[in-house]
């Protein structure tokens, strides 16, 4: 604890301030959970704050599975696929690279951490539109494949796995175990990758979250709506609802809304005694 | 001296494979479409004769664009405008829970980070119902108040609405990487300010920014970026408000409309090339600017 020679006075005034900050960043979570409980009517006919009319979340629930022959639960298992595969794997890549980058010394290790951190600066949706077209070329485009290759790196979290492996494993453990007669690979498994678990928790969980609310890349890689992750699936149930000849579903989306926003935010909340250990232990001292 | 030796074959040949899964999928998914880009803006398909090499013909087209640089000129003034109020924002928050000094410091911290959780889609879509007049809170405050106070979907204004959900997003995000930068300032340099009679703000000014530099270049950097690929926000508000958003409202819309509605496939290419340069250079000006003070 930085401070802990003297305890600060706490100030209600900047509490005040702050609770504002709060409110902001709350209050259209509240008014999504508060909507989710009202029917297609009531949205409309009530305050947005305050719940009203009868309770339906439950029947707004059973409608999002339902609703064209229960694809919702389709797009949620994708998402899941989309998940693991794709941001399990980055995870994987960045761990073994980091790793490899940080604690050997070979040539062209130079080379490749330049080209690297470059791509870093690289936006990612720049990226999108060349991807496609070249997986388009080689027939990719509309397969699972052509959402899960692209995840699989992450220039930043190789970059963080660097970083964070440059301080959490001393060299001479490394020699320790050499001497010893020991595999690198075995030395990996056995002893770096304990040492590099908060930095895989911390690379893991944004890789998963940039996973699950990733938009714009399977926008343009898929047109099949049984491959659609729940982002995409959403925003179409939301542009089905305007237009001319339009049925609104709005009570779908928003309650759809409520069940993809849950599972995410939860991972977030049950591990971040992990994930925020392991953005301070190095991650970001730039 | 066994730390001096030159790595033997073994430790050379086991950091490559380290590498090597990480390396392949890179060039697979990073390198090849950036080249693959490259060739294809060099090309264009012509009514007579099909596709042709045209040289830098599509650079100069581009370049001569209105309609791109409407765009860029668009995400360039979003950018010196919400960039900087975001990360502020982002600062006094992570300063303030760093500070010790707030009631219920670890909500706070949480509270604001949740945003950057939720679905850039869902936020974009919940945000438009709330600017909405139909189911929304704009809606329901204008009838309230009995007049048009507000109109985040219009023509004057869907800029700024777009602004505050990016800011809605990615502040907390921010916040919480400025914060751990914080975290890792070692606490005698607080014990040393305070026997020099150091006040909160005399700490803030000659301790905790310079600590933060470095956060501060990455969190910009990543924020430029996002500006200049600006896309989910607007895509997904045109479906609320087809008028206001055009086809070629930012860059990124630009290239996706001509690969995919306008079959421009070498055109898109070349947007999305100049976008990207654009956008690598800025970053590593500021990157330059950033470190350099190091000294």
């Amino acid at each position: 604890m930085a401070q802990s020679f003297a305890q600060p006075r706490r100030s209600v005034i900047l509490t005040v301030l702050m609770a504002g900050l709060v409110a902001y960043s709350l209050f259209p979570l509240l008014w999504l959970l508060i909507s989710a409980t009202k029917t297609q009517d009531m949205l409309g006919d009530s305050f947005g704050l305050l719940p009203a009319g009868p309770f339906a979340l439950f029947d707004n629930i059973a409608e999002v599975f339902t609703h064209q022959d229960g694809i919702f639960a389709r797009w949620f298992g994708n998402t899941i696929i989309y998940v693991v595969a794709g941001a399990g794997g980055a995870t994987l890549l960045a761990t073994l690279g980091g790793y490899g980058l940080a604690k050997y010394r070979f040539r062209g290790r130079a080379a490749i951490f330049a080209t690297v951190l470059g791509a870093v600066a690289v936006p990612g949706t720049a990226l999108a539109v060349p991807t496609f077209l070249m997986f388009s070329e080689i027939g990719l485009t509309n397969t699972m494949w052509s959402v899960i290759l692209p995840t699989l790196v992450s220039p930043f979290g190789m970059y963080l796995m660097w970083v964070f492996a440059s301080e959490a494993i001393p060299t001479e453990l490394l020699e320790a175990a050499r001497v010893d007669g020991a595999g690198e690979w075995r030395t990996f498994f056995t002893i770096s990758l304990r040492l590099l678990a908060p930095g895989v928790v911390t690379v893991g969980l944004f890789a998963i979250v940039a996973t699950w609310n990733n938009y714009f890349l399977p926008l343009i890689m898929l047109s099949d709506r049984e491959l659609y992750p729940l982002a995409i699936g959403l925003a179409s149930w939301n542009a089905d609802a305007v237009g001319i000849g339009a049925a609104p579903v709005f009570h779908l989306v928003i309650t759809g809304a409520v069940i993809t926003i849950l599972p995410i935010v939860a991972v977030f909340l049950l591990l971040q005694r992990y994930w925020q250990s392991g953005l301070s232990a190095g991650g970001v001292k730039g | 001296m066994p730390g001096r030796r030159p790595p033997s074959r073994r430790v050379s040949a086991a950091g490559w494979s380290f590498i090597a899964p990480f390396l392949v999928t890179f060039a697979f998914v990073f390198l090849a479409p950036v080249v693959y880009s490259l060739y294809l803006s060099l090309f264009r398909d012509q009514l007579m004769g099909g596709n042709q090499f045209v040289g830098l013909t599509n650079y100069t087209a581009a370049l001569t664009d209105p309609r791109f640089w409407e765009g860029a000129g668009r995400v360039f003034l979003f950018l010196v405008v919400q960039v900087p109020i975001m990360l502020a924002v982002a600062l006094a928050a992570a300063l303030a829970i760093d500070s010790g000094r707030l009631f219920g410091k670890r909500f706070t911290r949480i509270a604001l980070f949740v945003p950057y959780a939720v679905p850039g889609v869902v936020a974009v879509l919940m945000w438009g119902f709330l600017y909405g007049e139909r189911i929304g809170m704009v809606g329901w405050l204008n009838e309230t108040l009995g007049s048009q106070v507000l109109a985040p979907l219009s023509k004057e204004w869907i800029l700024v609405a777009i602004g505050n959900i990016v800011t809605w997003e990615f502040a907390g995000y921010n916040m919480l990487i400025l914060y751990s930068a914080l975290r890792t300032v070692p606490g005698e340099l607080y014990e040393a300010a305070a026997i020099d009679g150091a006040g909160q703000w005399r700490v803030i000014g000659s301790v905790k920014l310079p600590a933060l530099r470095g956060a501060l270049v990455i969190a910009t950097i990543f924020s430029i970026i996002g500006s200049f690929q600006l896309f989910n926000e607007p895509n997904i508000l045109q479906d609320i408000a087809p008028t206001l958003i055009s086809s070629s409202y930012t860059p990124n819309i630009y290239a996706y409309n001509l690969s995919f509605r306008g079959q421009q496939v070498n055109y898109a290419a070349t947007v999305a090339i100049i976008m990207g340069v654009l956008t690598a250079v800025i970053a590593y000006v500021v990157q330059l600017r950033g470190t350099r003070r190091d000294d």
